[in-house]
């Protein structure tokens, strides 16, 4: 690992105004508008005696990655290629395999920061409970962060142009999240639904960090939804990528 | 010694042939310009000697290495400047360098370079915001920054302006004195010829010609040439029969004789026989421009112009 890279990538990224709002902003402001929201800091029975800021912390964190998963580092990646950086650091010692790892440790690396930020912000401002199960949230929030980072790297394989990968990674953004229950949390959505949700990353990511939350464990389900989206989608982002 | 040896090199994508078969030796401490028309396969054959693609057909030696099985060493051999490749917008001149200059286990100074390059007041500016031609420098550092004893630098000068041109030129020749090898690659025969030792001429994937500027003018049709507007209506056909004169055509209203021997003597004599006064006369030797095109054929009209 070139640390001097990563350092400067990490400089590249904090220095565009758009990756900073979008990807690093965005999320926090967002559960903090909600959390304004009188109604939504009233205990709910509907929803088993939670508030609806309870049910947002999760969800909010997975926007947050999903953000920085397949709209910020895809439209990075692809962006670098067409421009020939990538052939360029070809043909130096590093290669450019230096310059994806570097990209994905960096946007990992500000992704968890987020995801902390949100969480001091819902236990801090809005008095969201700690994860009751925080090695099983944990565990939810991994696999979750790893399937995103698989489709983020599918996409920077399968697109040639960042239009392109960008486009099609704000298409798969918001059904994403929609599944997540950003707009209607999954305790109030039909069931039939959820059942299509369990199947998607963000609905099996949701609902395992929903059940950590609680106290439980993510159901075999979700773990094996997760998983599968994990091993599956980077298997076909090896195989899709191309340098040039 | 010598620094890169190409042979019989064969590369295709899919049925489209880049380079049918090109052979050529650059010698230690020569500046060996590749020329040719965009499509030639000039590219490709840099990027088949920098490592960047893997040959099919043939072989390249880049000092005594193969570039795709010994990359890594050769890459610390091998600085290039590639043709279209950009940084990112926001990384500074002196990131940009110190950056690069981490990836190699024995750099150049990035001060001493960007002051060199005459980029001294540029440290702080991101890459978006320089000029053409500081860009061009840049990526000239950039190729430097490794120490390498191979420079390879494709399409330098494109879409800059005469005097960037002419600053890059010397640039080139510095690089040259620091006794690092060069391997140019160029669509302007202007260029090579001023830069260049020796130059290979290539099109549609072979090596056309191989010679130092001057030997490539003196191969092709040796002679004069001899411009002239006649002062009134006459039948150039005339002058195409008289001792000498291999050619006679008229072009805008000028006539131009090309000839060997006492073309200039023999042309007037005939000319005042016939009571004709040419005026706004012009003798020339054929130039590197006029060996290029001889060599590749009238596709090279269409790129002057370009």
């Amino acid at each position: 690992m070139n640390t001097r890279l990563v350092r400067t990538e990490l400089r590249l990224f904090l220095r565009e105004p758009a990756s900073v709002g979008f990807g690093l902003a965005m999320a926090p402001l967002i559960l903090v508008i909600l959390g304004c929201v009188p109604a939504f800091r009233e205990v709910n029975e509907d929803l088993g005696g939670l508030r609806v800021i309870d049910l947002y912390v999760p969800i909010i964190m997975l926007m947050a990655i999903a953000m920085m998963a397949v709209n910020a580092l895809p439209s990075e990646l692809v962006t670098r290629r067409e421009r020939g950086v990538l052939r360029r650091l070809s043909t130096t010692p590093v290669k450019a395999s230096a310059m994806l790892s570097a990209q994905i440790v960096v946007h990992l690396l500000l992704t968890a920061c987020t995801v902390v930020v949100i969480l001091a912000l819902g236990r801090l401002v809005f008095d969201v409970r700690i994860p009751q199960n925080p090695a099983g949230f944990l565990l939810a929030l991994v696999l979750s962060t790893l399937a995103l980072f698989s489709i983020g790297m599918l996409i920077s394989g399968l697109f040639r142009t960042s239009r392109g990968a960008q486009g099609v990674g704000t298409l798969l953004f918001f059904p994403m999240l929609f599944f997540a229950g950003l707009w209607v949390p999954r305790e109030a959505m039909p069931d039939l639904l959820n059942r299509i949700g369990d199947f998607t990353p963000l609905g099996a990511g949701a609902q395992a960090l929903r059940d950590t939350s609680d106290g439980g464990w993510p159901s075999a389900l979700h773990l094996v939804v997760l998983l599968a989206y994990v091993i599956g989608v980077s298997a076909a982002a090896v195989r899709t990528f191309r340098w040039q | 010694m010598t620094a890169i040896e190409v042979r019989n090199l064969h590369k295709q994508y899919g049925d489209r042939v880049a380079v049918r078969d090109v052979s050529f030796a650059v010698e230690e401490g020569e500046i060996f310009g590749i020329v040719g028309p965009n499509g030639a396969g000039k590219t490709t054959t840099v990027e088949c000697v920098t490592g960047l693609r893997r040959p099919d057909g043939g072989s390249v030696s880049v000092l005594g290495l193969d570039p795709v099985r010994d990359h890594q060493r050769v890459s610390e051999l091998v600085g290039a400047q590639l043709q279209e490749s950009a940084l990112p917008d926001r990384l500074r001149v002196g990131e940009a360098l110190e950056l690069f200059a981490s990836f190699y286990a024995s750099p150049a100074d990035p001060a001493r370079l960007i002051d060199e390059l005459g980029l001294a007041d540029k440290r702080r500016t991101p890459y978006a915001k320089l000029s053409g031609g500081q860009k061009q420098r840049l990526s000239i550092a950039l190729a430097l920054v490794g120490n390498p004893r191979i420079a390879v630098l494709d399409e330098l000068t494109t879409g800059l302006d005469p005097q960037a041109r002419q600053d890059t030129w010397r640039l080139v020749e510095q690089v040259r004195d620091r006794g690092v090898t060069v391997l140019l690659v160029t669509h302007f025969m202007a260029e090579a010829a001023h830069l260049c030792d020796r130059v290979a001429v290539i099109r549609d994937g072979e090596v056309v010609a191989l010679d130092t500027p001057h030997g490539l003018t003196g191969g092709v049709e040796s002679g004069q040439r001899l411009g002239f507007r006649p002062d009134r209506d006459f039948d150039e056909r005339l002058l195409a029969d008289l001792p000498g004169v291999t050619s006679v055509r008229r072009q805008d209203g000028e006539v131009l004789v090309t000839g060997t021997g006492d073309l200039v003597s023999v042309v007037l004599v005939e000319l005042t026989r016939r009571g004709v006064v040419p005026t706004t006369v012009q003798l020339s030797q054929p130039s590197l421009d006029d060996a290029y095109l001889a060599l590749i054929g009238g596709s090279a009209r269409q790129e002057e112009t370009a």
